[in-house]
């Protein structure tokens, strides 16, 4: 890899009672690019984004943070070092306007008091960079459609500058025209050089707008893929299981060498 | 790198250099007379009714009893009127700020009455300083907000039933304090008694209140469209400013003539509109309000926003204990007594009517501290009106049960339609 990935995961584990969610997990986002993490309900990509924003610290492995190692124990140290991370539920408060939700647990104030034309300045100013398309900024997120809602979700999670950005199944409850939607906005995301993760079930959108994918089975790698030299057939298969012994055994091989 | 994407994908989406820098549909609405009722027509379409039902209804309520008894819309009357719904607009404040958060209070009306009973007994049967009783008054509202607050935050106890357990317990120790005595007559010179009976008989009284919040809401307006024109956001344009303006001035200077028509301005309801703009300004200018309606709104959300959603809660409820102390103070000073019964009868069911019917949604997240004024308003006229008509005590109730369900019927109704738009 030519430079220093700006996040790093090596040997995550994580175990709930009998069930080993995650054993040994690897990752590596680099700035402005998508990395895809598929695999099968209950592979345990939840259970590695959690990891990573800090909601269920691993028991194991290593972190790095632009080749430094952290410690992320709460969702505030994820977000302190520049992780941010828009879940499936969105977390939206339907009865705010959109201005309200972008600046939420983060409001600009002037003298103690809410700063309304400055954070409805900055709304403007994000929106159009992202070119994200609601009829306007002032109505409540209600009224939004499923699409536009996570649009917000995602602008909201870019306020605070991050680095990373954790999408979990950003499309999965989405029609055709408002995943398209969200997708140009993944890749407006690249554009501006943030490292982006993405969960999705959807072959045709992780194919659309990864760079790398990396598969998850039974909570361990199960291959990476550069998205130019593979088929979703290939990731299809690793997903399920059909050509896992061949690729996490070579892997496993490799991680011990270079210990 | 490859920027290829499936065909299904591709076929779906503009190449993102067809994409606009900025996007014309975001800009907030067409200016003038136009703009105004798309935003209107798109409020109604959605459900977010906010006043306007409870202002139709206080227009009906005024216009049937003003034709089937004249005296109804007399000065007198509605001078009354005025400081009347004092008391339970208070208290009605506190349960807006609960059903912000989605919960209820049950016990505003025993609160009321166990702060009113302290400060009768603490200043008129143990000669406590009257300032002193009073802020201890205020203070015990709010430590019985902090425990209510406690146990439903921290412990897990549905704030229904620790309030409805607090009902009984609050009234219990009411009864308590008062001890032998039963009832406790205050003073008509007490501190109690003069925050509800005092008038400021001078016209000029009541026009310089009305003059000064009207040149408030002016001067705030013009400001704020000022910075935001400067800032190169939507902003109100002057006239709409203007038109504004002329709708509240005329509806504060005709409220002034009518007080000034019988005695002039109750000190009382002066208390009231001033808590009114200050709560106003807290919930809707404030880091701390917006949290409250965050809150609200989606719980989960608030939490991952980082807002404390305990520290909200415990706040709230101390909040709606301290105004049903001040509510009580005033219903005390209204009777110039604390008693046994003070805080009972249809009070509790008064100041929640109040709080839904002025538009305030029980499910959380949506409503305004002015509900508790227009709310304490409809359900204030509605009995004098029927009081003046000598119709009973219970055809009264069944009328009151009848307009408060009424109310949470359009709130149910507005949030069905809401739901609905947002799955649009
Ligand atoms: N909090 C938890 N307690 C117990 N088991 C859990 C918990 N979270 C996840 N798991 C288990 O860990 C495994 C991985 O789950 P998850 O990370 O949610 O998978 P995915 O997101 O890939 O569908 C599953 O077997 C799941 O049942
Ligand atoms: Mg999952």
């Amino acid at each position: 890899m030519p430079e220093t990935p700006v996040l790093t995961l090596r040997g995550i584990s994580k175990r709930f009672g009998a069930v080993q969610a995650l054993s040994g997990f690897d990752l590596e986002v680099h700035s402005g690019e998508v990395v895809a993490l598929v695999g099968d309900n209950g592979a345990g990509k939840s259970t590695a984004v959690k990891a990573i924003a800090g909601v269920n610290p691993p028991d194991e492995g290593v972190i790095e943070w632009e080749g430094r190692p952290v410690s992320i124990n709460r969702p505030h140290d994820a977000q302190n070092l520049g992780i941010a991370t828009v879940y499936q539920d969105l977390a939206l408060c339907d009865n705010l306007d959109v201005v309200a939700n972008l600046f939420l647990g983060r409001e600009l104030r002037r003298f103690g008091v809410l700063d309304e034309v400055r954070m409805d300045k900055r709304s403007r100013q994000l929106l159009d960079t992202l070119s994200i398309r609601i009829p306007s900024v002032r109505i409540p997120v209600a009224s939004l459609s499923g699409g536009q809602r996570q649009t917000v979700a995602i602008a909201r999670s870019l306020i605070g500058e991050p680095k990373v950005v954790i999408l979990d199944e950003p499309t999965a409850a989405l029609g055709v025209e408002q995943t398209a939607e969200v997708l140009d906005l993944v890749e407006r995301l690249r554009d501006r050089g943030l490292g982006t993760i993405l969960i999705s079930h959807n072959m045709v959108d992780v194919m659309a707008v990864a760079d790398r994918i990396a598969v998850m089975r039974l909570g361990r790698n199960n291959g990476f893929f550069d998205k130019r030299a593979t088929t979703t057939e290939e990731i299809i298969s690793a997903i399920t299981g059909a050509t896992e012994s061949a690729v996490t055994r070579r892997q496993a091989r490799k991680r011990e060498e270079e210990r | 790198m490859s920027r290829d994407r499936g065909p299904d994908a591709s076929a779906q989406e503009p190449a993102p250099d067809a994409v606009p820098a900025v996007d014309t549909r975001l800009l907030v609405r067409e200016e003038g007379l136009k703009g105004y009722l798309t935003e209107f027509r798109r409020k109604m379409r959605s459900g977010e009714l906010g006043s306007l039902p409870v202002v139709i209804a206080v227009i009906i309520i005024w216009t049937v009893f003003g034709s089937l008894d004249s005296t109804f819309l007399s000065a007198q009357n509605l001078s009354d009127l005025s400081q009347q719904i004092v008391g339970t607009g208070m208290i009605a404040v506190g349960i807006v700020f609960v059903l912000l958060l989605g919960e209820i209070d049950l016990s505003v009306g025993s609160v009321s009455g166990l702060c009113a009973a302290l400060f009768a007994v603490l200043n008129v049967l143990n000669g406590m300083n009257e300032w002193l009783a009073l802020l201890v008054a205020l203070a015990g509202g709010a430590a019985v907000g902090l425990i209510h607050g406690f146990f439903f935050a921290k412990v897990g106890v549905p704030a229904f039933v620790v309030t409805l357990a607090g009902n009984l317990a609050w009234n219990g120790l009411m009864l308590q304090v008062l001890g032998t005595s039963g009832t406790v007559n205050i003073p008509g010179e007490s501190i109690v008694s003069k925050l509800y009976s005092t008038i400021f008989h001078s016209p000029a009284a009541a026009y310089v209140t009305a003059a000064v919040g009207v040149g408030l809401f002016l001067a705030a307006s013009l400001l704020d469209a000022r910075r935001r024109r400067a800032a190169r956001v939507p902003f109100r344009p002057v006239a709409e400013i203007v038109l504004r303006t002329v709708v509240i001035a005329a509806i504060a200077f005709a409220a002034a003539y009518i007080l000034n028509q019988y005695r002039g301005l109750p000190l009382a309801l002066l208390i009231f509109l001033i808590l009114l703009v200050v709560l106003d300004f807290v919930l809707r200018r404030t880091t701390y309000g917006r949290q409250i309606f965050a809150v609200g709104g989606n719980i989960e959300g608030a939490r991952r926003a980082g807002i404390s959603v305990p520290f909200i809660r415990m706040t709230v409820f101390m909040v709606a204990g301290t105004m049903a102390a001040a509510g009580g103070i005033f219903l005390a000073g209204q009777i110039q007594s604390a008693s046994q019964t003070s805080g009972g009868g249809n009070l509790l069911m008064n100041v929640i009517a109040a709080a839904v019917i002025g538009g305030t949604s029980l499910f959380g997240g949506r409503g305004s501290v002015w509900s508790a004024l227009l709310g304490a308003l409809v359900i204030g006229s509605i009995q004098s009106g029927m009081n003046i008509m000598g119709v009973s005590n219970a055809v009264q109730f069944m009328i009151t049960g009848s307009v408060l369900l009424a109310a949470v019927v359009v709130d149910s109704l507005s949030r069905r339609t809401q739901k609905a738009a947002g799955r649009a």
